[in-house]
């Protein structure tokens, strides 16, 4: 059905989908996708509303149970584990909208998020000792917060949201980074810094994005995954998926 | 949304002692021995109220159903007591003597096998805190691991309450039924109905209490407490930081019901009795307003606000019976409507601004700058740990 698959170089996949579907009381969201992701790879998921994207990053993280197929990250199952033992194979995932705590300052945000003390006894004792600090202040530095860790997190702009979202996953050190629409709702000139935040981040590890801004696309992606009715329409660079005659039609497009 | 951040690394260790002295000098000073055994009765409702600081206002999990663990921890000690208040030589003329006296009169002729073993004053004392705490872990258990929440859970608490209560006067035989377990006497042959039992129970219930404080105060500053409020906002993005979220909603649960079941233990100890009527809805609703009046969000304002609502309603209801409980659901609906944040958020909007004020006229040194004595009001200790924190509160607080 596919012609990418001869065009995937001898890397080892960091994430392999196969077969996954996922129904919905007869719905299939997801049907029968495979997907395959590379270490150190930018993987962009791009397709029209209700094609199944956020799906599929439910699935990986756990939020939805797949019906059908396997989800294979760095040789372990993950459609069997929970949504904490996910994130601590090392799958990070940030939602749609901005999702931080509110009640929270930056500092506590991103605190929290620092792997550690991460069961009842382990955080009764967590102490915030100087390696934490260390390690949130820079953090807050990457992710442009920096002189903001005091400050009460429903006070920043919905840019910073995204960015202090961000943060919270990176203090994680997930070594697949699923953003879900990271530049939704920002300026032009907070897409650019999220764009390079991006570039930077990804250094030493996967990242899956589902953007629907294709400047933003062309600028951050390696390799383009179209999907469309739960299915992968197309796959491979920015220029070949907008040239794929199949993806104009459904989508490019309108 | 409001500042919880105003509440948090507020537990002033200053207020916290000015409570203590309350209870422990002040009261005592102050009150005859019938009044101060009222305001300790009182005090084992704010064990209660205090649990639910921790697991509604912080953890969100609003349980209808405290009084549950308030009977449990009651009953438990209870049944010790009543076992020594039945010796074969005072229930003599019973057809079976050595049982209590309830069982007789249903015409059970030996003990039950689950009343032996509080003979034992260490296992009731074990008990007291394990039967609870373990009957909450498998509530929580159930519920949480299934990601039971919100109203669901508060009336699936309420449904338990309502259970246990039918279940208690039902058999009559076992559990002194509508009556309850009373005619309780002595503790190791000390009679605790004495005018110096009572000040010493007192006392006893005052420092638990303020025991309990401690230890909550130590669980809200500790990352676990972040954590409840984080997950009170967001529960997926605690969960997929690498949280088992329910892990945390079952410890919390397990120390409100261990907190409520000291409460009850020390209630049945100064008022010489225990019945269904603090295990069932209504006993528990009002632990909740009890808890709301003084702020959900103050483990401090918890006791206050169960200590006021309950002198309110002592005084009240002595001249006005049938209006009490009308006035207790409308007290209920204004606080929650105007004051959600109860006393305590009072307290911290019209109160502490004024004694800022105040120390501020008194203190040139601090005087240089209010707006940034404001703002680390409202936003304090987040990069300095929370020990210096806590002690520039105090500072802050000592007026």
């Amino acid at each position: 059905m596919l012609e990418t698959n001869k065009s995937i170089p001898k890397k080892d996949f960091v994430l392999s989908i196969e077969g996954l579907t996922v129904s919905f009381d007869g719905f299939k969201a997801v049907n029968d996708l495979s997907l395959y992701v590379e270490e150190q790879e930018i993987r962009v998921i791009i397709g029209p509303n209700g094609a199944g994207k956020t799906t599929v990053l439910d699935l990986i993280c756990g939020r939805t149970k797949a019906t059908e197929g396997s989800i294979k990250f760095k040789g372990k199952e993950l459609t069997k584990l929970n949504e904490h033992q996910i994130v601590h194979a090392g799958v990070g995932r940030k939602f749609q909208n901005p999702s931080i705590y509110e009640d929270l300052t930056v500092f506590e945000n991103l605190e929290l998020s620092y792997p550690r003390g991460r069961n009842v006894w382990g955080a009764l004792t967590f102490r915030r000792d100087a390696e934490v600090v260390a390690k949130v202040k820079e953090i807050a530095d990457m992710i442009f917060l920096g002189d903001k860790l005091d400050m009460n997190a429903d006070l920043l702009s919905h840019g910073q949201k995204q960015w202090l979202e961000i943060g919270m996953l990176l203090i994680q050190d997930p070594e697949l980074l699923m953003l879900d629409e990271p530049v939704a709702g920002m300026s032009v000139s907070e897409r650019k810094q999220t764009a390079e935040l991006l570039q930077r981040i990804t250094k030493d590890r996967s990242v899956l994005v589902i953007e629907h801004d294709m400047q933003f696309v062309a600028d951050i992606a390696d390799r383009v995954t179209v999907l469309h009715q739960g299915q992968v329409l197309s796959e491979g660079s920015m220029e070949r998926v907008q040239s794929d005659p199949k993806v104009i039609e459904v989508y490019l497009g309108h | 949304m409001t500042k919880i951040q105003a509440f948090i690394g507020r537990y002033q260790l200053s207020h916290l002692l000015i409570l203590a002295a309350l209870l422990l000098v002040v009261m005592p000073l102050a009150m005859d021995i019938f009044r101060l055994n009222l305001v300790g009765k009182y005090l084992t409702y704010a064990f209660v109220a205090v649990g639910l600081v921790l697991c509604w206002g912080y953890g969100g999990i609003l349980s209808l159903g405290q009084g549950v663990f308030f009977g449990l921890g009651g009953y438990c000690m209870a049944m010790f007591l009543k076992l020594e208040a039945s010796s074969p030589e005072q229930t003599a003329i019973q057809s079976t003597p050595g049982i209590p006296d309830f069982m007789d009169w249903n015409q059970l002729t030996a003990l039950p096998w689950f009343w032996e073993p509080f003979h034992s004053f260490g296992f009731t004392l074990l008990a007291v805190i394990l039967i609870p705490a373990l009957f909450a872990f498998i509530i929580a258990v159930a519920m949480f691991k299934r990601r039971v929440g919100g109203v669901y859970f508060a009336i699936i608490t309420q449904a338990i309450a309502a259970i246990l209560t039918i279940l208690i006067i039902g058999q009559q035989g076992y559990t002194g039924g509508v009556n309850g377990i009373t005619d309780l006497r002595t503790l190791h042959g000390w009679d605790i109905r004495t005018d110096s039992a009572k000040y010493i129970l007192y006392f006893i219930n005052a420092f638990l209490l303020i025991g309990c404080l401690f230890a909550a105060r130590y669980i809200i500053k500790s990352k676990l407490g972040r954590l409840l409020v984080a997950m009170r906002e967001r529960e997926d993005r605690v969960r997929f930081s690498g949280y088992d979220v329910s892990s945390f909603k079952i410890f919390i649960y397990c120390i409100a019901a261990v907190f409520s079941a000291i409460g009850g233990a020390m209630f049945t100890l100064q008022v010489g009795f225990m019945s269904p009527s603090f295990v069932g809805i209504v006993p528990s609703i009002e632990m909740v307003i009890f808890c709301a009046v003084g702020g959900r969000l103050s483990i401090l304002g918890a006791v206050y606000g169960t200590l006021l609502v309950n002198w309110a309603k002592t005084s009240f209801s002595e001249s006005f019976p049938e209006l009490w409980l009308f006035a207790m659901g409308a007290l209920f609906i204004g606080v929650v409507m105007a004051f959600p944040n109860g006393l305590a958020g009072l307290y911290q909007t019209y109160v502490e601004p004024r004694l800022q004020r105040f120390k501020k006229s008194s203190d040139p040194a601090l005087a240089s700058d209010m707006d940034a004595l404001k703002t680390a009001e409202i936003k304090p200790n987040k990069t300095k740990d929370t020990e210096s924190a806590a002690e520039e509160y105090s500072h802050a607080g000592n007026q």
